[in-house]
């Protein structure tokens, strides 16, 4: 095993107000990791509305959602967070000496000295279809996201699905592998209209083959995938030979490993104060929409509010000498130290 | 008040009070019918309200929009009476419909 990452805090969920909480903490002197499942920064802002305009953030009378998390990634700079992304936090162990160790389904493992649980409404997962005995399969021969590439190289690849996930792997894997099979319950593609058009032109070619139909069972030695069985529309059903099968369903929210850790919950929310936004366990704070306390509104406003009053709690319990004395952004030594080292890069 | 009859995979039926104008899903969570998830809380943006409408009942249903059709790519095991419940609104002529859901919803 790799060596854990040290970190003060270790920050989970980089949406808008996991962000900010980089800032907060920045501006106390304390340093932040921030993990997330998605691959990249902006939680449901850059996942499910980039393009929607956001019409109640201060001082920005619209911002589209991927325009605030630019915005933020930009304010947060100066502070040098460490991002890992394509990962899920499953563990938060409380250690001898007072620090958390947290560990991801990747892999890597982190310690740090306090937690912010800033995970929204739960983490993004792949929907896993119901084909039976699919659980066995997955890791080896069923993937929900393409890692490494270079695993599908020779292989004999099923992608199950009519979005852009779809038709983009189906259009990527193709030079690499030594067929791929797209299939799609109907031959209607939500995909955008090059890819689809991309896909038409290797299928009319030969180059591809385009099945329509839905999974019924699938075969194998319950972990290594010889093929498919697939029902059409009209119920007669066919074979596709497949080692490796990609199926595509979309995302969806799941409250997840967030369960386990031993919190205080309400109905899928954490229980915290509103002074420190501190859970049930000391030095784990949750912030943003994924905690509820008398009159929570989940606004990114009231998130953000959130970050500064746990970052000072954090502070107040981490940090060495305690909370620095404060200081407004506009006067901080601190943040035009920072500054100043960005605009010399 | 309308009722609506929920079968479950395994066959085990439930009749329920069903209100005009609310959905069959709102109307599955209410009575915790097993096999409706619902996580987007009725959005049309999860396909986790799949059922599949009785066939005596699909005319009086109808089908799916084009946008409930393009949601039902995220379910699985679709068939020709396939509906998001989320989607269905509860009037008198729906009095006695039989909707059935899925095993699971993913």
């Amino acid at each position: 095993m790799t060596e854990p990452f040290d970190s003060d805090v270790v920050i989970i969920g980089a949406g808008p107000v996991g962000l900010f909480a980089v800032f907060q903490l920045g501006m106390l002197g304390l340093k932040a990791h921030v993990i997330d499942t998605l691959d990249q920064a902006g939680g449901q802002c850059a996942e499910l509305y980039p393009e929607k305009p956001i019409f109640d953030i201060p001082g920005l009378p619209s911002v589209t959602g991927q325009g605030l998390v630019d915005n933020l990634l930009e304010q947060i700079r100066p502070f040098e967070p460490q991002f890992h992304f394509s990962q899920m936090v499953e563990q938060i162990i409380p250690l001898p000496d007072g620090r958390f160790r947290l560990t991801t389904d990747a892999g890597p493992s982190f310690n740090a000295k306090a937690v912010i649980i800033a995970a929204g409404g739960g983490s993004f997962q792949p929907k896993k279809p119901t084909y039976p005995g699919i659980d066995g399969y997955e890791g080896t021969s069923v993937f929900y996201a393409v890692r490494q590439r270079e695993r599908f190289r020779g292989k004999k690849v099923l992608i199950v699905g009519g979005g852009d996930s779809a038709l983009d792997w189906a259009l990527n894997l193709q030079p690499i592998a030594e067929r791929v099979t797209l299939m799609h319950r109907r031959d209607v593609f939500r995909a955008a209209p090059h890819s689809v058009a991309g896909m038409r032109a290797l299928v009319a070619s030969g180059d591809m083959d385009l099945a329509l139909g839905q999974i019924t069972t699938l075969h194998g030695d319950g972990r290594t995938l010889t093929g498919v069985t697939a029902q059409r529309g009209d119920l007669t059903t066919f074979h596709v030979e497949a080692d490796m099968l990609l199926p595509f369903f979309g995302l969806i929210v799941k409250f997840g490993p967030v369960a386990d850790w031993g919190l205080t919950l309400r109905e899928h929310h954490i229980v915290v104060d509103t002074e420190r936004f501190e859970t049930s366990t000391p030095g784990i704070h949750a912030i943003g929409d994924i905690n509820w306390y008398p009159g929570k509104l989940k606004l990114i406003l009231s998130g953000f509010h959130e970050s500064a009053l746990a970052a000072q709690a954090i502070a107040a319990r981490i940090r060495p000498g305690g909370v620095p004395k404060f200081e407004h952004s506009t006067s901080s030594s601190l943040l035009q130290e920072k500054l100043r080292a960005l605009d010399r890069e | 008040m309308p009722k609506i009859t929920f079968v479950e995979a395994s066959g085990e039926r439930h009749t329920v009070d069903a209100p005009v104008g609310s959905t069959v899903m709102e109307t599955a969570l209410r009575n915790n019918i097993p096999g409706i998830d619902a996580e987007c809380g009725g959005a049309c943006s999860c396909a986790t309200c799949h059922v599949y409408v009785d066939p005596d009942w699909s005319e009086a249903v109808g089908g799916p929009s084009p946008m409930e059709e393009d949601m039902l790519d995220f379910a699985f095991d679709i068939r020709p009476t396939s509906r998001l419940s989320c989607q269905i609104k509860i009037t008198e002529a729906l009095d006695g419909l039989v909707v059935e859901t899925p095993e699971r919803q993913g």
